[in-house]
């Protein structure tokens, strides 16, 4: 799997939704990304990538889109399409 | 009436998320001028959301004897339009980005909130200590609601204000919902002592919540389980809070190892971890475990409050004396609630419990009279802090999926719903998400062949078990 790959894959198996619904996804949007959600979806992230976040990047991971930037400071780079 | 706001009001009542703040005064008069338009006692639906609008809404109800049942905000509808029916409020109390979802007309806005005429007038008779009707959990759709009079408001709120040794420097921030037990005796306690409430609706996984929590300078937060265990995912015990001097647990038994690390973090940092327990049907609290002891009784939810007592029976109803035994928990006092009601005509009774309340919760006390929950006699779980029935939860995904068959079972946050028909899984838990209000991961639904019944019919659980996994 690519990076992307594992990235989408967390989205989609936390909240049960399609490949096609994570681009542009924003916490709160649904209903399965509350802060409940958000435990789950940082944890599936951090399993993919073998990383530990750190808690302000943990608060202020808040959009499919910026947890890519995010998680380019751990030295995970998401292929962009 | 039941606060007595003007004695503080030159305090600050409320801060809301923008930082503005609120007097006791403005809430006051706020308060008064909602009441006016509703006139005289009689029944209306909160819809709340942790805002200024949700909280001066229940402030002019309880002060006023109109009698609000506090619902979240968040209600899925059609559970909504069955309580509506149930109780035909006379009016509703809702964020104004509501007011037209309902074909009712506006009687009045304030703060955001708008006050909706229903086409009810008193249908149905109110005892006269009725206070306020809250759910019992989340709600599986059943119209039941706990029971609350003046007294027992007063009575509760005194106590825990009294234990937690609250005075008007406090500022809790909000975690958890006014329409929750626990969320609405943080409100009333603070009231109460007239102290300041930063209402957000931002949460803990929120960068603007540790904002505010820094900003406003908050002194407490309550939390259930899970919020306890996002704590310490955000490392929480690393974070700079000067501001932070007392943190409270509720709304089901949190694991003794995050006890233990709450309780030496409060230790080493010269703040309180106060562990509680309670039930909506005793108003909200029952016992609490002083801080001082919180290390020394891991895993125990302390003693009665002030003014309440316990005991512990057995199957026969008798009470046990010795140490370490396990039995039926019972609370007296005089927040135990009046009872319950299914529908509208049963707003009309009044005392059923008489200060006596058989929890369902099954005990041991140690030899120093601390006490322990050990597990439930009836059949329901807390997920995510809230009651829910597993019974009903069933007959729920019953009714919305034909001649499949179901069982739900599971532990504390995580129910396991076991299903007959393969191709229904994603279904059944996007209609628990949607139908029960919480959020999916709640629910793990798990294919099964056919659910293990004895002879008469009765779904055998404890052979569910060894499916959990």
């Amino acid at each position: 799997m690519t990076n992307l790959e594992k990235y989408i894959n967390a989205f989609t198996t936390t909240f049960g939704i399609g490949e096609s619904e994570v681009e542009g996804l924003e916490y709160q949007q649904i209903k399965a990304w509350d802060s409940i959600g958000h435990m789950s979806l940082v944890s599936a992230i951090e399993d993919a990538f073998g990383i530990m976040m750190d808690t302000d990047d943990i608060i202020d991971f808040s959009s499919f889109e910026k947890g890519k930037d995010i998680l380019k400071k751990y030295d995970v780079e998401i292929e962009s399409v | 009436m039941m606060w007595r706001l003007n004695q503080f009001k030159d305090n600050t009542a409320v801060i809301i998320e923008y930082g503005e703040k609120i007097p006791y005064s403005a809430l006051l008069h706020d308060s008064q001028k909602l009441a006016e338009k509703v006139k005289d006692r009689c029944l209306v639906f909160n819809l709340c959301s942790n805002e200024y609008g949700s909280l001066l809404g229940y402030v002019a109800f309880l002060n006023n004897r109109i009698v609000p049942v506090m619902l979240d905000a968040h209600l899925d509808r059609m559970l909504l339009n069955n309580l509506i029916e149930s109780y035909k409020p006379d009016y509703l109390w809702l964020p104004a980005r509501m007011k037209n979802e309902f074909g009712y007309s506006v009687a009045y806005e304030s703060n955001g909130y708008a006050l909706l005429k229903t086409p009810y007038e008193k249908v149905f008779p109110l005892y006269d200590e009725l206070a306020l009707l809250l759910t019992t959990s989340g709600s599986t759709g059943s119209p039941k609601l706990v029971r609350q009079s003046y007294q027992n408001i007063q009575a509760n709120t005194k106590s825990i204000a009294q234990y937690l040794d609250l005075d008007e420097t406090e500022r809790p921030i909000t975690t958890l919902p006014m329409s929750y037990t626990y969320g609405l005796s943080i409100i009333n306690t603070h009231l109460y002592v007239g102290a300041s409430m930063i209402l957000t609706q931002k949460t803990l996984m929120q960068k603007e919540f540790w904002q505010q929590f820094r900003d406003y300078k908050a002194t407490s937060f309550g939390g259930v389980p899970y919020i306890y265990e996002m704590l310490d995912k955000l490392r929480f015990f690393r974070m700079d809070l000067p501001s932070l001097r007392t943190m409270t647990q509720a709304g089901g038994k949190l694991s003794p190892e995050l006890h233990r690390k709450f309780a030496e973090y409060a230790a080493e940092t010269g703040r309180k971890f106060i562990v509680m327990y309670g039930q909506t049907e005793a108003t909200a609290r029952m016992a609490y475990l002083p801080p001082e002891y919180a290390l020394a009784k891991v895993g125990s939810m302390g003693i009665a409050i002030p003014g309440g007592k316990f005991r512990l029976i057995d199957a026969d109803g008798n009470e046990i004396t010795e140490p370490e035994a396990v039995g039926e928990l019972v609370y007296e006092g005089a927040n135990v609630t009046l009872g319950y009601a299914e529908s509208g005509g049963d707003l009309a009774k009044g005392d059923e419990r008489n200060g006596v309340l058989i929890t369902g919760d099954m005990a041991r006390r140690d030899k120093d009279g601390f006490y322990y929950i050990v597990g439930r006699k009836k059949r329901f779980l807390k997920i995510f802090g809230s009651r829910v029935n597993l019974d009903e939860t069933e007959r729920l995904i019953k009714s919305g999926f034909g001649d499949m068959d179901a069982a739900c079972a599971g532990k504390d946050d995580e129910m396991v719903v076991f299903i007959t028909d393969k191709t229904k899984e994603k279904e059944v838990q996007n209609f628990l998400e949607e139908k029960l209000n919480l959020n999916r991961l709640a629910f793990r639904v798990k294919y099964i062949e056919s659910i293990p019944k004895n002879e008469s019919g009765k779904t055998l659980y404890a052979a569910l078990e060894k499916f959990y996994d």
